[in-house]
């Protein structure tokens, strides 16, 4: 009987990721096909034979579409949506509370004022170095910027060693309103090309993806991930409360730790590339917990697939809606996104579970 | 034994608590009584590892509780919050495989554990209901399980031959009448299974009915230790529970061989007149 019961546990785990990677799969064959110019499901297919060496190579419109503008953006919305969806699922188990996104705890809004910083003073101070090091700089101080924010936000909210769920959200609304104040000013000196470039940059853009920008998020990203899938098993103690995770044998501040820096890594270096693309954080790991369970074996890497599910389903509509041009990202994200949080807040309200 | 000497812990100016020693003997169920604020929280939450002690020293099993790794000392022993609340709609089953954290154990194994804890702990009835759902006396038992499992089997350094403590805070505060009875005999069932018990409890007739040995805590001092028979007397709860301005008194009763502790009313009538006066004063 046991070992019945644990053998349909991990293979009902198994089975609703293997069904949502079906899924993203499914959404990255649609959105190579979806858009602007149109191609169809053989025009992929005779692509990749061309890669593959099977059909001869011809170098048309159809391929450089393919490989050179839809691929690297399919890439980079996947990466970014499973950073997204992963972090937002990993600080809300951290901080044993639903309502936590990276933009509640300032990553979003520090990453934002990095950005802003490496967008305006160093462009224009140093043009040489901005110019042969941008794509490095952005997310490097988008990175740090995300850092600080998070960890002065976890400073204010500890108290006698433990974290304070009330001083964290009201903490995390001072820094991104100290953070701001800063972008505030810095848009106030801005000339008018870099407002509508950090105005674009704030509504979240992914077309902007390139294959030397997705060489820099796949490793980062990546690390992010695997570490934080790796902390699974501490989050769910830790949703007890972290005495007792403490007493359960868990290294309660590394935990804390890893899942904070993990989560600025891939949150920070996402807004750096793509711009603030809200709710997906959010909405993610709550969709999960409803659907599946609230296991974090299962949130964890529910969440990351979800994410990127969500993120290429946001970015077909972004492309289609009003195509030939593009909607911002973080419009359609947060069309989807804001009205489920209402819903979210309302039913907790209800059910008492904060 | 988990055995801890001269345990002291002051923060700023104040003494919490001063040169506190103890003993918990596998088999034994100790229990530590003490008003509001005498630190009994504090000692137990320096015999877990939570905090340090300013001086003395915790032996395990003869070694130094400082020379255990986090993961080692959770596979001896497990401590039971007053309550225990969570923000994420679990189900029973998976806050109870929580306590199998600490242990390197398949799940094959994690399973048949739980399953033997839930039907030691009457839980199987609840398998697979939403944690958020229960009443607050059955989260408790559920929480009772939880920690039970992390004391239970065990092959981490031979680990499992070892004894085994459970230090459980508060346990009953919210617990009705048959909720408390029911707990703390599950709790007196593990003394039977040569664990180690150490509980904090508020009600004064419930821990001389439960517990082998007995110590009363007054604003950081030890006013008493002892086996229950010898040391529970009239003079010993009444300096533990008497403050400067109120004075308790207590009537011992004993029933069948049963101690009963009884406050007396005259002290009631005092706190009214006390409250009167101050009334009187303010007016």
């Amino acid at each position: 009987m046991p070992s019945v019961l644990t053998v349909r546990k991990s293979n009902s785990r198994t089975l609703t990721l293997s069904l949502l990677s079906v899924l993203l799969i499914g959404l990255l064959l649609s959105s190579l096909v979806v858009g602007a110019v149109s191609i169809g499901l053989t025009d992929v297919l005779r692509v990749a034979g061309q890669k593959l060496g099977i059909v001869a190579d011809t170098q048309d419109t159809t391929q450089i579409v393919l490989l050179s503008i839809r691929l690297p953006r399919l890439i980079f919305t996947v990466l970014i949506g499973a950073a997204l969806g992963l972090s937002g699922a990993a600080l809300q188990g951290l901080f044993r509370n639903p309502l936590v996104e990276p933009g509640i705890i300032g990553i979003s809004s520090g990453a934002a004022l990095g950005a802003i910083f490496v967008i305006m003073f160093v462009s224009s101070q140093f043009p040489e170095l901005a110019e042969r090091f941008q794509s490095w700089l952005l997310p490097l101080f988008a990175f740090f910027g995300g850092l600080a924010a998070t960890y002065l936000t976890l400073q204010l909210s500890q108290a006698e060693g433990r974290t304070h769920i009330t001083y964290l959200i009201l903490a995390g609304v001072a820094v991104a309103a100290l953070a701001g104040a800063a972008i505030g000013l810095a848009v106030f000196y801005a000339d008018d090309n870099q407002l509508r470039a950090y105005t674009f940059w704030t509504l979240g853009d992914l077309s902007a993806a390139t294959w030397d920008k997705v060489s820099i998020l796949t490793p980062l990203v990546g690390l992010a991930i695997v570490g934080l899938l790796a902390v699974a098993r501490p989050l769910n103690a830790i949703a007890l409360g972290e005495a007792e995770a403490f007493h359960s044998g868990v290294a309660v501040e590394r935990v804390k730790l890893t899942v904070v820096l993990l989560s600025a890594l891939a949150v920070g270096v996402s807004v750096a590339f793509s711009g603030i693309i809200g709710f997906v954080g959010l909405v993610v790991p709550h969709i999960v917990r409803i659907a599946f369970t609230s296991d974090q074996r299962l949130v964890l890497p529910a969440s990351a697939l979800g994410g990127a599910c969500l993120l290429l389903l946001a970015d077909m509509l972004a492309r289609t809606v009003v195509a030939p041009a593009e909607l911002p990202i973080g419009v359609i994200t947060a069309t989807i996104g804001a009205p489920f949080f209402i819903y979210l807040l309302k039913s907790t309200q209800k059910r008492r579970l904060i | 034994m988990l055995r801890a000497t001269d345990i002291s812990r002051t923060i700023g100016q104040k003494t919490i608590l001063n040169r506190c020693s103890l003993t918990i003997t596998p088999g034994r169920f100790t229990a530590v009584v003490g008003a509001n604020g005498a630190g009994k929280s504090t000692l137990l939450r320096i015999i877990s590892g939570e905090n340090q002690s300013d001086n003395g020293h915790i032996h395990l099993n003869g070694k130094p509780l400082e020379d255990f790794p986090n993961r080692e000392l959770s596979q001896l022993r497990a401590v039971l919050p007053q309550q225990t609340t969570v923000n994420f709609p679990f189900t029973v089953e998976q806050v109870i495989e929580i306590g199998r954290y600490a242990h390197r154990t398949s799940d094959q194994e994690n399973q048949q554990i739980i399953n033997e804890v839930m039907q030691l702990t009457g839980l199987i009835p609840f398998q697979g209901r939403a944690y958020q759902t229960l009443s607050g006396g059955e989260q408790q038992r559920v929480q009772m399980a939880r920690v039970i499992a992390q004391l239970w089997g065990g092959t981490y350094r031979g680990a499992l031959s070892q004894p085994r403590y459970l230090l459980l805070d508060e346990p009953t505060s919210s617990l009705d009448l048959a909720q408390q009875q029911r707990l703390l005999g599950l709790a007196q069932d593990l003394c039977s299974r040569s664990f180690g018990l150490l509980a904090i409890l508020h009600d004064l007739n419930l821990a001389v009915q439960y517990a082998d040995d007995i110590l009363f805590l007054k604003q950081g001092e030890t006013v008493a230790y002892g086996a229950v028979e010898e040391d529970v007397t009239k003079e010993v709860i009444e300096e533990t529970f008497s403050h400067p301005e109120q004075r308790l008194a207590v009537r011992l009763i004993r029933d069948q061989g049963q101690l009963i502790i009884v406050p007396q009313v005259s002290t009631r009538k005092s706190f009214i007149t006390l409250n009167e006066n101050r009334y009187e004063s303010h007016s």
